[in-house]
């Protein structure tokens, strides 16, 4: 330990008032309860209160002047502080005025704000200091999506801010908006507002990474004959050429009819699913099948049959 | 919890009607009637602060309960910081963890 005259700074020839005074100088200015979390203050204090336990008192002072005994000599043990209790919850029966340690959510903005600018000004003055970011969502159609468009998004101070969602966004990806979003402090500069977007399912498109699935219903004829048929995409109706020998489940590819291209990103393609839909009944087609003779060997359950 | 006599015989400079006074005044809050107060590890710490503060740092009676009262700010708000602080441990993501801490440190 410090030789206990440096500690309180006074010299070898103090006066017993004037360790006194020295000691009450510092012990104002470090005492630990006065400086919660401050380990600088505690330690000071320790040694000031050390110091202070030697030099006052008579007979041990003239012994470590002597050089009997070091200053180590006087170290007692330290007894629990205030601030060890005051620090926990049930300190509240201190609690300053009526509501004692309660929340009341009225404060919470007052003190918020209060806490980041006392810790801003501890860092550096009055320092300038962004606003904070700000999170919404925004769910659009899915053809939104696809395309890209413009989205008005109402927030929740009444502002207005026009997103423009860019072609080919995807689920969960996070727009930013710089300087929409929370207000800067000291002519900082604002946040960022940060959007998620949400895409709404649409009743026939799928996406799959670039490109699109559709399953597109075929008439028996357009199936078995084959023929051209208009199918919707993204980018708006297409002709497309069903080959005869079709069936539900045969698969045709679009090239470049999926999600547009972006960049050096080319377009996806559109899947098409075909499906064929008998529609309402047909007697000439009844018939047909009625009277025709030799039907073809073949049994559609015989892969489900053989697995069962 | 311990009773008035003991908390005097633990503390140096300490007389009763000293602390019997404290409690009337509410700096400190024992439990029980006058006559028989019980004092809690908290009261304790609290009353060898008041002593401190009193018989060290010559704070005197009139000027003590303005120390005390700012002291009880002081710490209701460090408990407060200390909810807020595990209320947002508990409820915000990782992402926003760090870039809390990022602008609490002036990085950000």
């Amino acid at each position: 330990m410090d030789d206990p005259y440096k500690v309180l700074g006074v010299a070898k020839d103090a006066k017993p008032e004037e360790i006194r005074q020295a000691y009450r100088k510092l012990a104002k200015q470090h005492h630990p309860d006065l400086n919660p979390d401050n380990k600088a203050a505690e330690e000071k204090f320790k040694s000031v209160s050390s110091a202070y336990e030697l030099l006052s008192d008579a007979e041990k002072r003239a012994r470590y002047d002597r050089g009997e005994i070091d200053a180590s000599g006087a170290e007692k043990p330290q007894q629990r502080g205030y601030r060890h209790y005051a620090d926990a919850d049930r300190a509240a029966r201190y609690g300053a005025g009526a509501q004692g340690a309660g929340w009341s959510g009225g404060s919470f903005e007052d003190l918020f704000g209060d806490v980041f600018r006392s810790r801003n000004a501890g860092s550096g003055g009055n320092a300038r200091m962004r606003g904070a970011d700000e999170h919404y969502s925004l769910t659009i159609d899915f053809l939104d999506s696809i395309r890209g468009a413009t989205q008005r998004l109402t927030l929740p101070d009444g502002r207005t801010l026009d997103v423009k969602v860019p072609p080919g966004i995807e689920q969960g990806q996070i727009m930013r908006l710089r300087g929409q979003g929370g207000p800067g402090w000291n002519g900082g500069p604002a946040g960022d507002a940060l959007i998620e977007i949400g895409i709404r399912e649409h009743p026939y498109f799928r996406r799959e990474g670039r490109n699109i699935r559709l399953e597109l219903p075929v008439t028996l004829s357009e199936a078995v004959l084959g023929g051209r048929v208009t199918a919707p995409t993204p980018g708006g109706p297409v002709n497309v050429t069903i080959p005869a020998h079709s069936d539900t489940g045969t698969e045709l590819r679009l090239r470049g009819r999926g999600m547009p291209g972006q960049g050096d990103q080319p377009a996806g393609d559109l899947h098409l699913t075909l499906k064929v839909v008998l529609g309402p009944p047909d007697p000439a087609l009844e018939a047909f099948l009625r009277e025709r003779k030799a039907e073809p060997g073949f049994d559609p359950r015989g892969a489900l049959m053989e697995a069962a | 919890m311990i009773s008035i006599e003991i908390l005097c015989a633990q503390i140096g400079g300490l007389r009763p009607e000293d602390v019997e006074r404290w409690v009337v005044n509410r700096w400190v809050r024992a439990d029980g009637e006058a006559g028989q107060y019980r004092f809690h590890d908290i009261d304790v710490a609290r009353v060898r602060l008041i002593v401190e503060l009193r018989d060290v740092m010559q704070v005197n009676e009139d000027a003590l309960p303005v120390v005390l009262g700012l002291l009880d700010q002081l710490y209701a708000l460090r408990r407060q910081m200390r909810r807020l602080g595990s209320a947002l441990d508990e409820t915000i993501s990782e992402d926003a963890r760090r870039s809390l801490a990022e602008k609490l440190a002036g990085r950000a």
